[in-house]
């Protein structure tokens, strides 16, 4: 039987995955973002297992939320990466170095 | 409450959706000749909302009929001192900007239009009383906030910005997210009020882990140590109008979200959380006061500052008191001041061409070559070092009264000390303006409007306002009570 801790397991490795993934990765930006949407990801795995195991709604309507902004924050991120791809001609993490201090 | 009631509540911020609705659709027939009425548009939206969110905060709004759309929203006192501050700086942001990016070619209408919909998602989020409102305010702010500083497509410094302040953004509304996960799996809510009832009996494992990874985001969103490296980077990036807004009225919603998140949903609990806040506090005083001082880059060092005040502010919030959180408003509203205060002057320092000078080298002699500006500047920088009779100290005052009463005072003798070393940076604006052999660089002429933002901040610093403490101590009082009655 496929129990609440079960989900909160799947869901705690993914987060831990995608936070790894922003900070060991040096090679490329679109990873990012993947890793972001992996957040994302699992954090509604978490908000509709809850919903179901407590039997409120409430999570699943957080959770359509959360893809709407999800969404939104990858065309946004996308479109940043866009104008700076332009300008220097990389998106290599290890090239984002112009400030610092 | 039906839905009638909830719409009469929310009119200010309805005001910023429909304006912001309609001058998008302005800007895309409009195209960059409509830049102009639409950052006058945007501006007087923001004064209507202004001036409809006043009248709850002098009646000081507090109690159930402040709950608006089914507990999502509480348009209370609180909610609108906050507000003030947030319209009041996001205009200033909208009445400099033309004349910075004129020059570079760059005044398109989309940034006032930006700039209201960050408004109005720092408007959600002071008012949120429920996990999903707090989140969409918030993502509704950071997504205008992402373009903003990646406004100036051609700049190299500004999509660098831009893509710095997007990733970790992304990551910190993903780490306070799954924190509000776990908090609705383990309490069966996401109202603030519920919440609280349901940790009052003590804490378990996933509740705490779910408070940890909301403070940890918010620490991120209001730039506190250890969460606080993407600040001095953004800062610089992003082009300088934009700069005194991030450093203005974000701060602002988010330290009021964080107070009301902390007292109305973590209030039973609030052992759990002081230590914490009370770390980040004196982390971040110390860290914004050292990081400074090697600095050529004013807007970077302006950045280290605000880290710097972030911590004074949280001192007020690890008290876990109403007095706290009311010395907190206080000091927010001086640090606004004096926030626009530096920045316009920073933005008044142009050379002949009209070129933004930003480093110390520039502003060598000041005093001889600009008088009123250096003076001017001189003031700010006083009161942001917290020297009295300015208000900057009055601020300081206030919270470290508030800390001691919290029977915290080894965190206030720790915060007083570490304003010592701050001084330190501020005195050198002084040193190289007036003591200094004059360079000359500053030439180019401001124009009215940033010469009137300049002097109204001046003024609210200076020790004139000793006359309107009583006033504002009373606003901020009142704001506070209405935390206390979350039903």
């Amino acid at each position: 039987m496929i129990g609440i801790e079960h989900y909160i397991v799947v869901s705690s490795i993914l987060f831990v995955l995608g936070v790894l993934g922003i900070f060991l990765n040096r090679k490329n930006v679109i990873v990012i973002l993947m890793a972001i949407e992996l957040i994302l990801l699992a954090v509604n795995i978490n908000l509709v297992a809850f919903s179901a195991f407590l039997g409120d709604l409430t999570g699943q309507v957080f959770a359509m939320f959360v893809l709407t902004v999800a969404a939104a924050e990858a065309a946004i991120g996308l479109a940043i990466l866009v104008i700076y791809f332009r300008r220097r001609g990389t998106i290599a993490v290890d090239d984002i170095n112009r400030m610092k201090g | 409450m039906d839905l009638t009631y909830s719409l009469g509540l929310v009119i200010p911020e309805l005001v910023l959706t429909l304006s912001g609705l309609v001058l998008l659709l302005v800007a895309a027939w409009g195209g960059n000749e409509a830049s102009k009425p639409v950052s006058i548009a945007a501006c007087v939206a923001l004064g209507g909302a202004f001036f409809l969110t006043a009248p709850a905060v002098c009646a000081g709004a507090s109690g159930p009929d402040t709950v608006a759309f089914f507990g999502q929203l509480r348009i209370d006192a609180w909610a609108g001192l906050a507000k003030l501050m947030i319209y009041a700086a996001a205009g200033a942001a909208l009445v400099v900007a033309p004349a910075y990016f004129d020059r570079l070619k760059a005044m398109r209408p989309e940034f006032a239009i930006l700039v209201l919909f960050a408004a109005l998602g720092m408007s959600i989020m002071v008012s949120a009383a429920d996990l999903l409102a707090l989140y969409i305010g918030l993502e509704l702010n950071s997504l205008a906030a992402y373009v903003l500083a990646a406004y100036l497509r051609d700049d190299d410094k500004s999509a660098e910005a831009g893509l710095k302040y997007f990733v970790l953004g992304a990551l910190a509304s993903g780490i306070l997210l799954f924190g509000m996960s776990l908090l609705y799996g383990f309490t069966g809510t996401t109202s603030f009020s519920g919440i609280n009832v349901a940790i009052a009996d003590g804490l378990s494992g996933g509740q705490l882990f779910g408070l940890i990874f909301v403070l940890a985001g918010m620490a991120f969103k209001i730039s506190a140590v250890p969460f606080h490296m993407w600040t001095p980077d953004v800062y610089e990036g992003a082009p300088t109008p934009v700069t005194a807004f991030f450093a203005s009225a974000p701060k602002v919603a988010a330290i009021a979200l964080l107070a009301r998140l902390s007292l109305e949903a973590f209030g039973t609990q609030a052992t759990a959380w002081q230590q914490i806040v009370g770390f980040a506090a004196i982390a971040s005083i110390v860290v914004g006061a050292l990081g400074a001082i090697g600095q050529q880059n004013i807007k970077r060092l302006l950045a280290f500052s605000s880290i710097n005040n972030v911590g004074f502010i949280l001192i007020g919030l690890a008290t876990a008191t109403l007095a706290g959180a009311s010395a907190m408003m206080i000091y927010l509203a001086f640090y606004v001041a004096m926030t626009v205060g530096s920045f316009v002057a920073l933005l008044m320092l142009k050379d002949a061409d009209g070129n933004q000078l930003e480093t110390f080298g520039d502003i060598k002699g000041l005093s001889t070559t600009q008088p009123a500006l250096a003076w001017c500047l001189l003031l700010i920088m006083f009161s942001l070092a917290g020297i009295p009779p300015l208000m900057g100290f009055y601020g300081k005052l206030v919270i470290f009264r508030a800390a001691v009463e919290a029977d915290l005072i080894a965190l206030a003798a720790i915060g007083i000390a570490a304003s010592v070393i701050g001084a330190f940076y501020y005195l050198k604006f002084i040193k190289v303006m007036f003591f200094d052999e004059p360079v000359d660089a500053v030439k180019g002429k401001s124009d009215w409007a940033h010469w009137a933002l300049l002097v109204i901040a001046t003024l609210v610093i200076s020790p004139i306002a000793f006359l309107g403490t009583e006033w504002l101590g009373g606003l901020a009082e009142a704001a506070a009570a209405a935390l206390a009655t979350a039903g």
